[in-house]
């Protein structure tokens, strides 16, 4: 019998299990990814694109992307995280064999069956691949239920570049293209420069038949938006992630909301569709 | 339910005898000019016929500071802290009542809240029919919380000499039991009832000048409103609005811990929307970076988001951020002001379309 972790929150919706830490590797100098190991006979059972609320005692808690995919989960996953501030630094400061504290996983994902028989163009702008990549792997796993796939990946610099071992394991994929683009390049970079938005162009995609997901930092989402709206892509089939500041994930606190949702609950994966009329949705 | 009569001079008999019963009894009580729930010790503290509160009673559910469980960072151990005293609360105003609803409602949906629910249900909510305006500010009747809703376990209506009490629950009958205070009505004390409550209505002003099924839409037209800005030029950013408010529930978790790093726990506090940073992310984004566009996220909760997302208002007309607000920014002044924005709007291009009708007739 597998216990799932979100049915630990009985006793109290804001009480962690505890985790351990099972690898460490540095990405970046403030990117570290995590694998976790869920105690004996407990399972995440996650979707693509859940996220779960990870706790450092003493110092707090913070929600993080669940970074690998549902199928090759076994109570385990992993997770990427950038130092920004108290929690994830203290992660950052954490090696294999540490003990933390999770709860979830929370909100919606991203509804995957939608997508089958579908062309799948994902747009990632930096730490965005993260969340992406449960649901990039996922659809990788299952190849042949879906068409064409395209990844547009936008850096600062080379040196940004996350997953570089999944990013060459999905360019060989079949009918898969990987593209990649930095703002700054170094002397060794050979690939794209510019902002994500000059990819475009390569794609050839029916825009009927396509479905595109989006995530990364707030001010990406307007002009790729403009971009994949332009070509004909309909409001339902574009996908995004939203970020907002969560203290609870169980649409208690307040912090996640934007307009009469609690990003949390109803998010963090939403249709275009869902919030194109949302005031402050893209503020 | 049924109705029960109790003689006044009998509160203090009925309040040693939920004492007895190990209830804490907590109601209004004067402190330096203002009235505040506190516990009660002797019914001479108690003050029933209390204009307003500073703070709702609110506290008792969702308490301005709670530990949400105690860890132990070395061995992992963790324990909640569910907290479920038996309480008694009397004297809640019915706008109070109403935010009770409203809270009830949001600990409720999605993932139900223990520590509030352990609370809720270990308290027993007595609430007071009011019969003349609390305060300038209050603008209960336009918000249509005026009248208790069906929450209550009991409810007490002044009759003068007697208190009518409406038993309204299971438990708000526990709290009768054994209590030689309550007499069985007689035809005549129905009567008295309805000639009070039907009396009341006169005195209390509708301050609105739109009805309130309106707000949700006017708000939504009044997005991009320059009072917003307006608005965001006088706020001080304080968050006494939210801290007073009875439907205001949002909150910041923090761990404390001592200093061998071992024994800790997690506590959530009352925070507020209008605080600078309760809306930034990592990286610096501010969603709301602005005092205008967190003023008008507040208004937006209380007329319509929350009528979205829970089906009830975000507001109970209580009046009580009016009252603290020193720049006087306040619910009534802000949505009549957007009604008569909106309406001069609308007179303004009614009189363009008849200008371009009698053009075109012409
Ligand atoms: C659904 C979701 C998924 C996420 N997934 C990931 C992920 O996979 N990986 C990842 O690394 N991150 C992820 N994040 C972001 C992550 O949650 C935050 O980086 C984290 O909460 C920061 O917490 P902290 O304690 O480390 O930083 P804090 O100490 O809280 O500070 C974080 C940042 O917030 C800002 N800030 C905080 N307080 C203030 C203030 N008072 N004034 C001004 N600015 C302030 C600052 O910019 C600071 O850098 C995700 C967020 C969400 C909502
Ligand atoms: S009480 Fe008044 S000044 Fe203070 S945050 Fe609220 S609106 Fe602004
Ligand atoms: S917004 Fe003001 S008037 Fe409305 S319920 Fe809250 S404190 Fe009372
Ligand atoms: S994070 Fe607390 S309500 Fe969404």
């Amino acid at each position: 019998m597998t216990t799932l972790l979100n049915e630990t929150l009985k006793e109290s919706i804001y009480m962690p299990t505890p985790a351990r830490i099972t690898a460490v590797k540095t990405f970046t100098p403030t990117e570290k990814f995590f694998k976790i190991a869920l105690p004996s006979g407990f399972s995440l059972a996650h979707r693509p694109g859940q996220f779960v609320e990870v706790s450092v005692f003493g110092v707090g808690e913070a929600p993080i992307s669940i970074c690998s995919a549902p199928s090759r989960s076994n109570g385990t996953f992993e997770m990427c995280v950038r130092a920004v501030g108290k929690l994830t630094d203290a992660l950052h400061r954490l090696a294999a064999g540490s003990t933390i504290a999770i709860r979830g996983p929370f909100g919606r994902g991203f509804p995957i069956e939608r997508f089958r028989g579908k062309d799948i163009i994902f747009v990632a702008g930096g730490l965005g691949l993260a969340p992406l990549r449960s649901l990039i792997d996922e659809v990788i796993n299952d190849r042949g239920k879906f068409g064409r796939i395209h990844l547009l990946y936008g850096t600062r610099t080379p040196q940004d570049i996350l997953f570089a071992e999944d990013l060459v394991a999905w360019a060989n994929a079949p009918r898969t293209e990987v593209h990649i683009t930095v703002d700054r390049p170094d002397e060794a970079w050979k690939g794209n420069v510019g902002v994500i938005t000059k990819l475009f162009p390569k794609l050839r995609f029916h825009a009927r038949n396509t479905v595109a997901i989006i995530v990364g930092p707030p001010v990406m989402y307007k002009f790729v938006l403009m971009e994949l709206l332009g070509k004909g892509i309909a409001d339902g089939n574009i996908w995004l992630s939203f970020e907002r500041q969560m203290k609870c994930a169980v649409g208690k606190c307040g912090h996640c909301q934007l307009h009469h949702i609690y990003t949390c609950q109803d998010g963090p994966a939403f249709s275009y569709a869902q919030v194109k009329h949302l005031e402050e949705a893209f503020s | 339910m049924s109705l029960r009569i109790m003689p006044k001079s009998l509160l203090k008999t009925w309040i040693k005898h939920l004492q007895s019963r190990h209830f804490k009894v907590v109601g209004p009580t004067e402190r330096f000019g203002q009235y505040v729930f506190e516990e009660i010790h002797s019914a001479d503290e108690l003050v029933m016929d209390y204009p307003t509160s500073v703070l709702p009673p609110k506290k008792y559910l969702l308490p301005p500071r709670e530990r949400l469980f105690t860890f132990n960072a070395k061995t992992m151990e963790m324990q909640p802290d569910i907290q479920a005293v038996p309480t008694v609360i009397l004297g809640v105003h019915t706008c109070d009542m109403h935010a009770v609803a409203m809270l009830d409602k949001v600990n409720n949906t999605g993932y139900a809240d223990q520590h509030y629910k352990a609370r809720r249900e270990a308290t027993y909510l007595v609430s007071v029919e009011c019969l003349t305006p609390c305060m300038e500010g209050s603008f209960c009747k336009s918000m249509g919380t005026l009248t208790v809703p069906e929450n209550y376990d009991l409810h007490f209506t002044d009759l003068g000499s007697d208190y009518a009490v409406e038993v309204g629950s299971e438990k708000g009958a526990a709290l009768l039991e054994g209590c030689s205070a309550f007499w069985e009505p007689s035809e005549a004390d129905y009567a008295r009832v309805d000639a009070v409550i039907g009396a009341k209505w006169q005195h209390f002003p509708y301050r609105l000048e739109c009805d309130v099924t309106e707000l949700p839409d006017l708000l939504a037209l009044s997005q991009k409103s320059p009072l917003w800005d307006e608005l965001g030029e006088r706020c001080l950013a304080c968050g006494m609005c939210t801290k007073v408010c009875p439907t205001c529930y949002c909150f910041d978790v923090t761990d404390e811990i001592d200093l061998n790093l071992e024994h800790g726990e997690r506590i959530r506090q009352w925070d507020s929307c209008q605080i600078e940073k309760f809306a930034v992310v990592a990286g610096g984004h501010n969603f709301r970076s602005s005092r205008a566009l967190r003023q008008r996220h507040r208004f937006m909760r209380k007329g319509k988001y929350q009528y979205e997302a829970f089906g009830l208002m975000g507001c109970v007309g209580c009046g009580r951020c009016a009252a603290s607000c020193l720049v006087h920014i306040t619910p009534v002044d802000t949505f009549n002001a957007l009604h008569r924005l909106r309406q001069a709007a609308q007179n303004g291009s009614a009189a363009e379309n008849t200008a371009s009708n009698q053009e075109v007739q012409a």
